[in-house]
């Protein structure tokens, strides 16, 4: 049914957003609007924050099987409000999307699932940290230490995250422009988790263990009208330093970067719109659609330049709203590997 | 021009009302039949797919509480927290209103309103009072509530479809009806006894199961209403040939005057067409009255049946009005070709009495018959050789225009036969009168046999369909009473509990599989003499059930022998490696499913893993109440205990609604008929003057005459009843043994019902009765100065 | 010249082979003529009638009407010859059933797009029909009915005019009173007349006479 079409048209962050600011600090249907300089109240921010009118919890990684093959793990939890209030019963205005891939160098494994919100089936819970929908959990004790399970038609997959770094906070403390109008979101990450756990595919279990990064964002205007599209690199290097570099395409064919470098410790540098670059080399046919799959991406300041490549070029979640995203392999001046996500290709 | 002849043909009508009547009601009422025929499958048929699209009832498997009551959302949830795929569906009445509340985001694909899709307010659907989809009439009895109303045709008759949110406002309950489980569930999933344990699964009836079932019923609709039209396209042909013959005095002045013969046609063709227009748009009209009566009874039948749920009410749709048009037009070109054809052949000096419009030349009269005999044989041919549906529909064609043809010839060696034995002067010259009349009457009289034989053709079916099918519920509900429980862990108690309780415990044990190349149902039947009593094989090998409860052969249905040609003794795969003779086939209604059937030892042994979790109970009828009682006590839900004479009273119940539309459409057609024969003998009445003043004045008196007259239209009702009685046979084997097997893969045998035919046969001579009376009472009154001016008038 | 008849042959198929009905048969018959052409049954005159009307085909020969050849008429030609040029007079009356007195008269004048009530209501005056006008053929008796097909015919203001023992089905009164009436109009509009007759007597009032005999002219 193209209801489910239509209810992601209202929360996926491409869609049209009212722009403009009715008073400060909420928009003109009164949801809450991301403020400069935030002070984040943990744990009860790693929860729900049903006055922005969406949120995610996004996590993907990079592993190795007992089998010697690498393969790629998603699991995504979307909240999407139709009002700024968390409600309860049938009638709440929360919508809940959840999606999970395995990616594997010779297929890519997705699936979706939706939920109201107000009746249990989907949600997130800051102490102890809970986020599910279904049968899918993201759940621990504290955010440390995690389990996290999805199953879909033909997979599935059941592992542990544990921490072994610290939270790190993109932009300006956490507060991430998105545009040079000033759309932003607050964002931050734990790109430090290690991950131990089993997947089950079509083959068999296979036991995988690898390093997850989890993104935690929530806006309520975070894209531009001008801007199509985005596309979003976590890479960890080798040498223990990460990057997280976003490109935002603009429909002058410009586009809007930002970029936070994160070294072994979790010290961060935040870098401002043009510091990083990131340019297709190649499209891939995929889907019935060109897709860039191999990319040239420079960071100067910190002497990165480098060509990242899609270990699988099918990674592309035919859901509700689709998009690429799938593990990526990064060789040149530093090498390594990471999750390239990619939208507004349709 | 134009106008001036269209003028001068349409003042023939004029100045014979009559047969322009006849003419219009004729074509009337063939198309009320056949419009109100397909007006009422047309509804049905939009009554499924609305239901199917809206709701996907019966495509995907549902899950209920076990107690039939309602289910609490905590369940909902704990369902899909366990990795169920379901989708709550709330329902309720409201103001006689179906109400529907459906959970967009987790309803599968292919559910809810088609206007929710593209450019539909998901918010306005999710938030606020809601919005609420239905057809008109639903929406318009729901006039109270604040939701957004929006009109659906698509959706089901009497249903509303809204947010589950809005649907318990409105029913005020915070629980759920049901759960729709999705097809594609994840992997890894709890069974539902461990993620719910109050609920119960209930199995997606297969759709295409309903449809092939309720297609059955529509197709012999259909092919009634077709031969309703063909008897009412006798009827126009009769009066469009008489009009003409009566008009060529007319055509040859219009001619000598100075009408070209091509204007002439083509006024003349004209001229029928506004005819038939203005007939065809009175025939719908009066189908729409006739299907707006049958159709509560269709309905309820459809849905006692196969559960399919059908709107009460019409609607009237434009395509009906369209095809009933064409359906006229086309019949009424059918009816008048020939006429047209001898009217641009007929050269222009050709004498202008109207000759005996009917009256064949005795070549002509060898045509015909060549022609019957021709039609016969084709449809003899068509037997035969066999092969798809429109082959059974040539068939039929060819059967029917064949007999008709030769009705005339064999009445009138008839009539010949009973003036040879007449000695007397008044019989003798009755015998010779009415053979006189034949041709006059002779479209008439194929009226009626087609109609007759249409009755005896369509009751012989329905009939032999009840009898096979209750026949085959005796078989295949043998047993008393069926128990069935969700879990292999609950079935040791129950059979404990049920030993000393029952005569026989038969467990139902099958397993899904390919059988020779199609998916199928392989079952294991423990030995019991219940199947050896009731079951009846259409070809069996001798002491087929001993051989087959030994494990030394396999018996399958006729669906399935027919689909994959099997024969008895051609060895069946039952299992890889395993395969045995097939000893018997086995007649299956109502199953589209191929199966096959072994003995419970083999089955275990090949099947390990099959348990049972159905069971019949063989005891006496009379303890059926008591263990029902013991049952519920012991724990087993109403809905796990079926009661196998309720399920008899039920089905026969669905086939006396089936009786009644039946029933109404044989009385249609026999009055269609009748009408025809009252319109030839009224149109003869004039021409027959002349021949009876001679009989008059030598002595015969009027009442005699009007007598005569009865006792003719009586006599000749009668052999043509004979005659329909084996077409209608013939029809009958023709509906069952090919058009059925055709299009749904089994034959049903065939029954005789001698007082159905006699009680139709008393209907024909009642409807011939009637249609003579008028006339003859005519007769009986002329002055006799009319009956004289038939020697001072030279006519 | 209205007509203009050369060498007509015509025979009729039997099953004993053609039979000749017409063996070279030539007339000729300026404006304004009235012309007789008589001779016993079977001498083929209905069917020379019949010729010159366009109701039938020669095998051989020629006919011109008004300046037209007829044989090289297709069916509509010879149906526009007849609306508009030749009226036909037949033995039977050959009126229109369902159509009243009046709508018979006016319905030829009609066809050939010379509708003229003034006319039409004269010669319903001349004939005698004036208080029928509104009943239907089978209410008036032999004589009333010819004079209607007659007015029929003349109402269309036709050329020439073909009759065919016009007046075969009346007693002998009627039957002079209405040739007598039809010449008259005949003059008055100054169409030709060929009556085809058996009668002598009838053909004695027309201004010339011809014998047909074992098709051909005597």
């Amino acid at each position: 049914m193209n209801a489910r079409l239509a209810v992601l048209l209202a929360f996926w962050p491409l869609a049209a957003m009212p722009q403009g600011f009715a008073g400060l600090g909420t928009d003109a249907e009164g949801f809450a609007l991301p403020q400069p300089e935030p002070v984040f109240d943990f744990p009860a921010d790693h929860g729900s924050h049903p006055d922005y009118r969406i949120e995610w919890w996004y996590l993907t990684a990079n592993l190795d099987g007992a089998d010697g093959w690498e393969y790629g793990l998603q699991w995504t939890l979307f909240r999407s409000a139709l009002a700024p209030e968390a409600g309860e019963g049938w009638t709440a205005p929360q919508v809940w999307m959840g999606h999970a891939a395995v990616t594997t160098p010779e297929r890519h494994f997705f699936t979706e699932r939706l939920a109201r919100g107000g009746i249990g089936q989907a949600g997130v819970e800051a102490t102890p940290f809970a986020a599910w929908i279904d049968d899918w959990q993201l759940a621990g004790t504290d955010f440390d230490t995690l389990r996290m399970t999805a199953t879909g038609p033909d997979f599935g997959y059941d592992v542990q995250l544990t921490a072994e770094g610290p939270l790190v906070f993109h932009g300006d403390r956490g507060y991430s422009v998105k545009s040079a109008e000033g759309q932003a979101s607050y964002y931050y990450s734990q790109p430090f988790y290690a991950l131990a756990g089993t997947l089950t595919l079509p083959e068999g279990e296979i036991a995988v263990t690898g390093s997850a990064w989890l993104d935690r964002e929530w806006s309520s205007q975070p894209l531009a009208e001008t801007q199509t599209g985005w596309d979003w690199f976590s890479l960890s290097f080798d040498t223990g330093d990460k990057l997280m570099g976003f490109r935002l395409r603009q429909t002058d064919g410009a586009d809007y970067t930002s970029a936070t470098w994160i070294e072994a410790d979790g010290s961060t540098t935040a870098y401002p719109d043009g510091a990083f670059t990131a340019d297709p080399l190649e499209t891939a046919q995929v889907a019935g659609r060109e897709v860039p799959v191999h990319w040239r991406v420079t960071l100067p300041d910190r002497g990165v330049d480098v060509t990242v490549e899609a270990m699988n070029d099918r990674a592309w979640m035919t859901t509700s709203i689709a998009y690429w995203e799938g593990p990526v392999i990064v060789s040149g001046s530093h090498r390594g590997r990471g999750y390239l996500e990619m939208t507004g290709y349709e | 021009m134009t106008e001036a002849v269209l003028g001068a043909l349409l003042s023939h009508w004029r100045r014979n009302l009559l047969q322009l009547f006849t003419l219009i009601a004729g074509l009337a009422l063939a198309t009320a039949l056949w419009s109100g025929v397909q007006a009422i499958n047309a509804e049905a048929r939009a009554s499924y797919d609305a239901a199917a699209e809206t709701l996907g009832e019966g495509t995907f498997a549902q899950i209920v509480a076990a107690d039939g009551g309602a289910i609490p959302v905590s369940d909902y949830v704990a369902l899909r927290r366990a990795g169920w795929l379901v989708s709550p569906v709330v329902e309720g009445r409201l103001d006689g209103v179906r109400i529907v509340g459906l959970e967009p985001l987790t309803a599968p694909g292919g559910l809810g309103p088609v206007e929710l899709g593209g450019d539909g307010d998901i918010t306005a659907f999710l938030s606020g009072e809601g919005q609420v989809f239905g057809p008109r009439e639903a929406l318009a009895a729901l006039d109270g509530i604040e939701a957004e109303r929006t009109e659906s045709p698509g959706v089901a008759p009497g249903t509303v479809i809204t947010d589950i949110a809005v649907a318990q406002r409105l029913l005020g309950t915070d629980t759920l009806t049901r759960l729709i489980v999705a097809h594609d569930q994840p992997i890894g999933r709890p069974a539902l006894g461990e993620a719910a344990p109050a609920l119960s699964l209930r199995e997606a009836q297969d759709a295409s199961d309903v449809e092939r079932l309720t297609d059955s019923f529509h197709l012999n609709l259909t092919a009634f209403g077709l031969l309703s039209f063909a008897v009412g396209l006798f009827i126009v042909h009769g009066a469009i040939g008489l009009a003409f013959e009566e008009r060529r005095a007319m055509v040859r002045t219009l001619r000598a005057v100075g009408v070209p013969l091509r204007r002439l046609v083509a006024v003349m063709a004209a001229e029928l067409t506004l005819l038939a227009l203005v007939a065809g748009a009175l025939g719908v009209a009066v189908g729409y009255v006739i299907a707006a009566a049958l159709l509560p009874d269709v309905a309820a039948t459809l849905r006692g049946l196969y559960g399919a749920q059908v709107a009460g009410s019409l609607e009237l749709r434009p395509s009906w009005w369209l095809t009933g048009l064409g359906i006229a037009l086309a019949g009424t070109a059918m009816a008048s070709a020939a006429a047209l054809w001898q009217v641009a052949r007929m050269p222009i000096l050709a004498a202008a009495q109207p000759r005996a419009w009917a009256l064949r030349t005795g070549r002509g009269r060898a045509v015909q018959a060549v022609g019957a005999l021709l039609l016969l044989a084709l449809a003899g041919a068509l037997a035969i050789r066999g092969g798809g549906l429109a082959t059974g529909f040539a068939m039929l064609g060819a059967l029917l225009v064949g007999a008709a043809l030769l009705l005339p010839i064999l009445l009138d060696a008839a009539l010949r036969l009973g003036a040879r034995f007449a000695r007397e002067t008044v019989p003798h010259w009755f015998w010779a009168d009415t053979r006189q009349q034949l041709p006059g009457l002779s479209l008439a009289l194929m009226a009626l046999m087609l109609a007759m034989a249409a009755n005896v053709g369509v009751s012989t079916m329905v009939s032999s369909f009840r009898l096979t099918f209750t026949g085959f519920l005796d078989q295949r509900l043998a047993s008393e009473f069926y128990v069935s429980v969700e879990d292999a862990a609950e079935v040791e108690p129950l059979l404990t509990f049920l030993e000393p309780r029952v005569d026989a415990i038969l467990p139902i044990l099958w397993v899904d599989r390919d059988l020779a190349g199609v998916p199928g149902e392989l079952y294991g039947m423990r030995p019991h003499e219940t199947y050896r009593e009731n079951w009846r094989f259409l070809e069996a090998e001798p002491e087929v059930w001993d051989r087959v409860f030994a494990g030394e052969g396999v018996i399958v249905n006729e669906q399935m022998a027919r689909r994959a040609d099997l024969v008895l003794g051609q060895p069946l795969l039952v299992a890889p490696n395993t395969s045995l003779p097939i000893l018997g086939i086995y007649g299956d209604y109502g199953n589209p499913i191929g199966q096959a059937v072994i003995g419970e030892d083999l089955f275990g042994g090949l099947y390990p893993e099959a348990g049972a979790l159905r069971f019949g109970l063989r005891l006496p009828a009379a303890d059926v109440p008591a263990l029902r009682d013991a049952l519920r006590d012991f724990g087993l839900p109403d809905g796990a205990m079926i009661d196998q004479a309720r399920i008899k009273a039920f089905s026969l119940e669905v086939f006396d609604r089936t009786f009644a539309v039946t029933g109404a459409l044989n009385v249609l057609t026999l009055s269609v008929a009748g009408f025809a024969m009252l319109m030839s003998l009224l149109t003869l009445a004039s021409l027959r003057l002349p021949q009876l003043a001679p009989v008059w004045a030598l002595g015969l008196t009027r009442a005699e005459l009007g007598r005569l007259e009865l006792i003719r239209a009586v006599l000749l009702a009668c052999l043509t009843a004979l005659l329909a009685l084996p077409l209608g046979l013939a029809l009958a084997w023709v509906l069952l043994a090919v058009v059925n097997v055709e299009a749904f893969g089994w034959r049903l045998p065939m029954f005789l019902f001698p007082a159905d035919y006699a009680r139709l046969g008393l209907f024909a001579l009642i409807a011939a009765l009637l249609a003579a009376a008028l006339p003859a009472f005519r007769l009986a009154q002329t002055s006799p100065a009319t009956l004289l001016k038939v020697f001072s008038n030279e006519r | 010249m209205i007509l203009d008849a050369f060498g007509i042959e015509k025979s009729y198929p039997s099953a004993a082979g053609p039979v000749p009905v017409l063996r070279g048969v030539s007339l000729a018959m300026e404006r304004g003529e009235t012309l007789a052409l008589t001779g016993e049954s079977g001498s083929g005159k209905s069917t020379f009638l019949h010729l010159v009307g366009g109701l039938d085909s020669a095998d051989a020969g020629r006919i011109v009407v008004d300046g037209r050849e007829i044989g090289t008429l297709d069916d509509a030609g010879r149906a526009e010859l007849r609306r508009t040029t030749v009226g036909v007079v037949f033995q039977q009356f050959n009126l229109i059933p369902s159509l009243d007195v009046a709508a018979n008269i006016a319905f030829q004048a009609r066809l050939a797009g010379r509708a003229d009530p003034v006319w039409n209501a004269e010669l319903a005056g001349r004939m005698g029909l004036t208080e029928h006008l509104t009943k239907y053929p089978e209410q008036l008796s032999g004589g009333q009915q010819q004079r209607v097909a007659i007015a029929r015919t003349l109402a269309a203001r036709p050329k020439l005019v073909l009759a065919d023992e016009p007046t075969g089905n009346l007693d002998e009164a009627t039957s002079d009173a209405v040739l007598a009436l039809m010449l008259d109009l005949v003059a008055e509009t100054g169409a030709a007349l060929l009556v085809v007759t058996h009668s002598t007597r009838l053909a004695g009032m027309l201004s010339r006479q011809v014998l047909l005999r074992q098709g051909v002219l005597a």
